[in-house]
């Protein structure tokens, strides 16, 4: 039976009515406390995120840079568990019904809580999507098939080491959209080359119907723009993490008017997305 | 649950041990994942392969070494007749450079350049240093900055031998960081690196391949004692960090029936103490997906990773290799544990009774040979793995025992 709530194809549907590319934020829930984050996720929308990825804390991140693993670490630090991330999401659905939310993270908090016993409430909480970094295709019995099953988008990574041969393996399984990894790398360090970036674009497109999101190292509002005239959606994670490390105080509590400086920056990078392809 | 009719088939083609092992890891990996596997398969059907690695086993690392019959220490315990597998007179004096010699040559095959490597106690660093030296590439280590303090020889050593140092300095800084860094670095360097993974876990391939390079260490066993003794041995016991001594030893006699096996984690403080105080991942943990598999892991109930803890830094790593997993589900091998303590007493008794300083991490063993030895028949015949010599643990013994040195 299939539950899919249809907010990520409706959200992409929108997009291309608009004529535009969209823009997916990045935040790691609970960082840098539970109540500030909160506060960025229930403003993202209103600031021109498009869809949201929300990432679920691990200790061993090891598909990320210094910047995510910092976040990380602060949610974890902060008490965050998985319970508590699906807790965010419900009450940001409660306010929200359109704005897909997409978690982002690694296997094990999940195998931890139970697959099955997971999706239902992942479901229940209005998570439209997932993202697990260290389950390939090759282990797509473990979450992506029951996610499927439980109507729960499970969007795929496709990286420059993708080859024409292995893509569709990769994308035999992927629904909501696809996330092309501009770098062979972990997040927040390179930047990717535009020239290179369209051209890994058109060949997933000769594969796929499917939207392509791209992300990894996109940082500025130029950048931003740069990824939305090439592909279907620019995801921005370690700049805007970045952008929250930096309104802590040595304490590591957050400063008065974090939250809205970060939504702030996400204007920018809205800003520069929209005006794209005018 | 049914007993397979073999224990020496595993994995199967997609990497499992029953429940265990896999291949989880990131996108940008599973090419290179896939290619490693491919380029294993295919030397191994090379007899040059084999040929090359038996001779740089021979003429490098001096094998085979002895199975040596303890005398002074099975008189001092009174039962069972106790043999060491001397692992620690191989050159860099560990097991690990038997692995990386089986590694480096693949690496070789498949035209990679440049060799990463995470290392704990310095061992598996030493090693890898020491075949990046001969063989002429670039060596990268990544080592915690917890480990670096507290193995500062191993450090020099690798510097000596021209390797770059990485110290890890996220998470308790130690063997699971320094892993996550090495990933890292992988997918960064995907076309000309080569992960020289030092323990018996990771993604597939990983798990069997280093297995296949450390069973020389049972082999060698197997002929050695039908010299010494015309049989097979009763027992066989040996230290489990992530398992690659072990499996070493044990591969061979899985499916010898009256062969007992006993693996040893590292009780750390006592694994009663909870999971902060040890690092015993299969006594004191449970099944998660860590590294590329799926096996035993320290881990909270959230799924959150815990730093384990050791007296010894080649033991404190949070998980354990999936065929150890599997072994002990089908319960072919007992899996039990040693304290930091009852490890420092058997580190003593070696060192007095058989004039061999061993490493802190082979000492568990020694402990739980100590402990089970005294009540077995005069014509039990028990093989110690003594994985590694414990030069370089002298300084932390001393500052435990409250010598300055
Ligand atoms: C001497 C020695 N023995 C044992 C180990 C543990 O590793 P494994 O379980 O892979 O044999 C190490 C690891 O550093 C070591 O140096």
């Amino acid at each position: 039976m299939n539950h899919d709530t249809g907010r990520i194809a409706h959200r992409f549907a929108k997009l291309r009515a608009e004529g535009r590319a969209g823009l997916v934020t990045f935040i790691t829930a609970g960082d840098p406390d539970l109540e500030t984050c909160r506060t960025i996720l229930d403003g993202l929308p209103d600031a021109g995120a498009d869809l949201i990825e929300l990432g679920l804390p691990f200790s061993d991140p090891m598909a990320d840079g210094p910047a995510i693993q910092a976040a990380s670490l602060r949610a974890l630090n902060g008490g965050m568990t998985t319970r508590k991330v699906l807790d965010l999401v419900r009450g940001f659905r409660a306010k929200d019904g359109a704005t897909p939310i997409i978690l982002m993270g690694y296997y094990n908090p999940i195998h931890a809580y139970g697959v099955n016993h997971f999706l239902a409430d992942a479901v229940e909480a209005g998570v439209d999507g997932l993202i697990i970094v260290d389950l390939p295709p090759e282990e797509d019995e473990e979450l992506c098939i029951p996610a499927l099953k439980a109507g729960v988008n499970f969007i795929r990574l496709a990286t420059p080491t993708t080859d024409d041969q292995r893509l569709p393996v990769v994308l035999q399984n992927t629904s909501g959209f696809v996330y092309y990894v501009s770098i062979a790398g972990i997040t927040g360090t390179a930047s990717a080359d535009n020239t290179a970036v369209g051209a890994a674009v058109g060949r997933l497109k000769r594969h796929t119907d499917l939207p392509v999101a791209v992300g990894f190292g996109i940082k500025t509002p130029d950048q931003a723009a740069n990824i939305a005239r090439i592909a279907d959606a620019a995801v921005v994670g370690s700049a805007i993490v970045t952008r929250i490390a930096d309104g802590i105080d040595a304490e590591g509590k957050a400063r008065p008017g974090l939250a809205e400086d970060v939504l702030g920056f996400v204007r920018e990078l809205s800003a520069g997305v929209r005006k794209a392809r005018i | 649950m049914t007993r397979p009719n073999t224990f020496r088939s595993g994995p199967d083609e997609r990497g499992h041990f029953g429940i265990y092992g896999g291949r989880f890891v990131a996108e940008t990996l599973m090419p290179l994942i896939l290619e490693v596997e491919k380029a294993y398969k295919a030397a191994k059907a090379d007899p040059a392969f084999e040929g090359e690695i038996r001779q740089h086993l021979k003429q490098y690392v001096g094998r085979p070494n002895p199975l040596y019959y303890a005398e002074r220490l099975t008189e001092k315990l009174g039962g069972a007749k106790i043999y060491f597998k001397r692992e620690e007179l191989n050159h860099t004096g560990a097991h690990k450079i038997n692995n990386c010699i089986g590694q480096i040559l693949l690496a070789r095959r498949m035209g990679k350049t440049r060799i990463i490597a995470e290392t704990g106690a310095g061992q598996h660093g030493v090693a890898t240093a020491t075949v990046c030296a001969l063989f002429d590439m670039p060596c990268v280590i990544y080592m915690g900055e917890t480990d670096i303090a507290r193995q500062q020889p191993n450090v020099f050593r690798m510097k000596l031998l021209g390797a770059e140092v990485v110290p890890v300095t996220s998470g308790a800084r130690t063997l699971k960081d320094a892993m996550n860094e090495a990933l890292r670095d992988w997918v960064t360097n995907v076309a000309d690196t080569y992960y020289l993974i030092g323990t018996a876990a990771g993604p597939h391939p990983y798990p069997a391949m280093v297995r296949d390079f450390q069973s020389v260490i049972g082999d060698e066993v197997r002929v050695q004692m039908q010299e010494l003794e015309g049989r097979l041995p009763d027992s066989l016991v040996a230290c489990v960090g992530g398992g690659s001594n072990a499996i070493g030893l044990f591969h061979p006699f899985l499916d010898d029936p009256s062969v007992a096996m006993i693996a040893v984690e590292a009780a750390g403080h006592g694994i009663e103490k909870g999971p902060l105080e040890h690092a015993a991942s299969i006594t004191g943990g449970r099944p998660g997906v860590l590294h590329g598999n799926r096996t035993y892991l320290l881990q909270d109930e959230d799924g959150q990773i815990i730093e384990g803890h050791s007296i010894s830094a080649g033991l404190d790593y949070p998980g354990v290799g999936p065929e150890h997993a599997w072994l002990n589900d089908v319960g072919r091998v007992e899996y039990v544990s040693a304290t930091d303590q009852e490890t420092l007493d058997a580190f003593q008794l070696c060192a007095r009774t058989e004039g061999i300083i061993p490493a802190l991490e082979s000492a568990h063993a020694l402990a739980e040979i100590v402990k089970r030895a005294p009540k077995l028949p005069k014509d039990h015949l028990m093989v110690l793995c003594l994985s590694g010599r414990g030069d370089k643990d002298i300084f932390s013994v001393a500052q435990h025992l409250g010598v300055k040195l």
